[in-house]
């Protein structure tokens, strides 16, 4: 047993999962200050970008550091690889829970509309892929990644059909466009962060099964796929 | 040019202790192969099956079919006439010590009667160059005994020597174990192109060494055959947990 690579490795994998934390924490507490138009957290969110930037260049360090001095391969090597895009993927939830607090503080300043769009229904079931990836990534179960692919469909139609009525929204009533547009920012920044929760649960397909099922390509298929004709 | 290697069911044994059980894999022509597993797994002991020096060693024998091209191994063909077919590199360099450099390289085909100088001046100019020692040795060929070389220069040369015969099969057993990383570096890029012309089935203990110079990988433990896969793949997404806990440090 290679006892500092292992110490290593659960060290890369301790710090991701706090930086997971930080960054499920952020996008809570960005729709929630949105929801609330609570400016206090808005602030929160911002001043916590900064524990999420500086996290994620430590991993990305210790990362390189295990590539560079300890050779991994297979099961070590895939985990690597996941960890450094899940952490770039993390980094960016991060920074939509940024614009998602700004948009908020912008809101603050306008009176209150009524918008035919379900942001809280949206974010929680934006915060709950976040969730359930991270989940899969800690249990390392790649049947809990699959639901979160799955998962990403549903917000995806809630974009399109908040964008839609967002949209007609602002052509029959020009008073709120500010707050619509807000509103439609918004539900494309939690569009996104879905789209790095599924990210995340690809990485983790990745890591434990050897598969990479991006792009709907080939889905389940190993990689270097056991080939016998040239024997 | 190379020709492929079929293995199938191949038993070995020192005395009464089985060193391998029903080892059954090919090696395909003009690839190279490498052989991985932990001290004692048989790795060492299946190459030398495939030349039949396994039954040099007293008490030893070998059970099972192997073909090298057309040959069969083990039914009808002699030892002498598979050693020609199949070269064999070494852990530790072993060149003949008094002979010249010209001569460690000649010596195989001096002791088959081969005696037309202007041919074997050819052929040893052509695997010295082959074994890429050319450059350096060039002007000292008759000059210069074996041994005055540096370890990776003298393992070239028995690579050399290895060559002139002609060989379809290059085995090679743990070649760089004992070269520096320059050296190393060197067989290593020697194994890749000499793939054009020659198999190659090597052992080697060092898995980076494996992973960047051949095609497939077999894991062996405990005198069998674990898996045999396309060297990405063992190191990447091997199919056997035993495969992957070695690789991965977790035993071994």
């Amino acid at each position: 047993m290679r006892t500092r690579f292992q110490q290593g490795l659960d060290d890369l994998r301790a710090r991701l999962l706090r930086m997971g934390g930080l960054a499920e924490q952020a996008v809570d507490r960005a729709c929630q200050a949105y929801i609330d138009r609570d400016l206090a957290r808005c602030h929160m969110v911002l001043e916590g970008e900064f524990q999420i930037n500086v996290a994620e260049r430590e991993i990305d360090e210790l990362a390189f550091d295990l590539l560079a001095l300890q050779q991994p391969i297979a099961v070590d090597l895939r985990f690597i690889l996941a960890v450094t895009k899940i952490n770039s993927d993390l980094e960016r939830v991060g920074d939509q829970a940024v614009n998602i607090a700004e948009r908020a503080m912008d809101l603050v300043e306008l009176p209150k509309a009524e918008l035919p769009v379900d942001i809280p229904r949206m974010a929680a079931a934006v915060s709950a892929m976040v969730r359930r990836s991270l989940e899969s990534f800690i249990e390392g179960k790649a049947e809990l990644a699959q639901a979160v692919l799955e998962m990403d469909n549903v917000v995806d139609r809630m974009k399109d059909e908040a964008f839609i009525t967002l949209v007609k929204t602002m052509n029959e009533r020009p008073e709120v466009t500010r707050q619509a547009l807000d509103a439609l920012l918004v539900a494309r920044n939690l569009e996104r962060v879905a789209d790095h929760a599924t990210n995340i649960a690809e990485d983790v397909i990745f890591w434990v099964r050897g598969a990479d099922v991006r792009h709907n390509v080939a889905p389940e298929t190993p990689l270097h796929q056991a080939s016998t004709d040239t024997h | 040019m190379g020709v492929g290697i079929k293995v199938d069911k191949l038993n070995a044994w020192f005395g009464k202790t089985q060193a391998l059980y029903d080892i059954t894999m090919d090696a395909p022509a003009n690839h190279a192969t490498a052989i991985i597993g932990p001290s004692g797994c048989g790795k060492s002991t299946f190459v030398r099956c495939l030349n039949r020096m396994h039954e040099t060693v007293p008490d030893a024998r070998a059970a099972g079919r192997v073909q090298i091209g057309e040959l069969d191994v083990y039914n009808g063909t002699s030892a002498v006439q598979i050693r020609r077919r199949i070269g064999m590199v070494f852990q530790k360099p072993n060149p003949f010590p008094t002979m010249s450099i010209y001569d460690n390289v000649a010596a195989g085909l001096k002791l088959n009667g081969f005696h037309d100088h202007k041919r074997l001046d050819e052929i040893v100019e052509r695997s010295l160059k082959l074994s890429a020692l050319w450059d350096e040795v060039k002007d000292s060929l008759r000059k210069k005994s074996g041994a005055s070389l540096s370890g990776g220069q003298q393992q070239r040369l028995c690579i050399a020597r290895a060559l002139a015969v002609e060989p379809q099969v290059l085995l090679m057993d743990e070649p760089c174990s004992a070269l520096d990383p320059i050296s190393t570096g060197k067989i290593e890029e020697l194994i890749f192109q000499l793939k054009e012309k020659f198999t190659i089935v090597i052992v080697t203990h060092n898995m980076q060494q494996a992973s960047r110079v051949a095609e497939f990988t077999g894991f062996f433990l405990l005198g069998k055959l674990i898996e045999l896969d396309k060297t990405e793949k063992i190191f990447t997404t091997p199919s056997d947990k035993r495969t992957e806990d070695y690789i991965t440090g977790r035993f071994g």
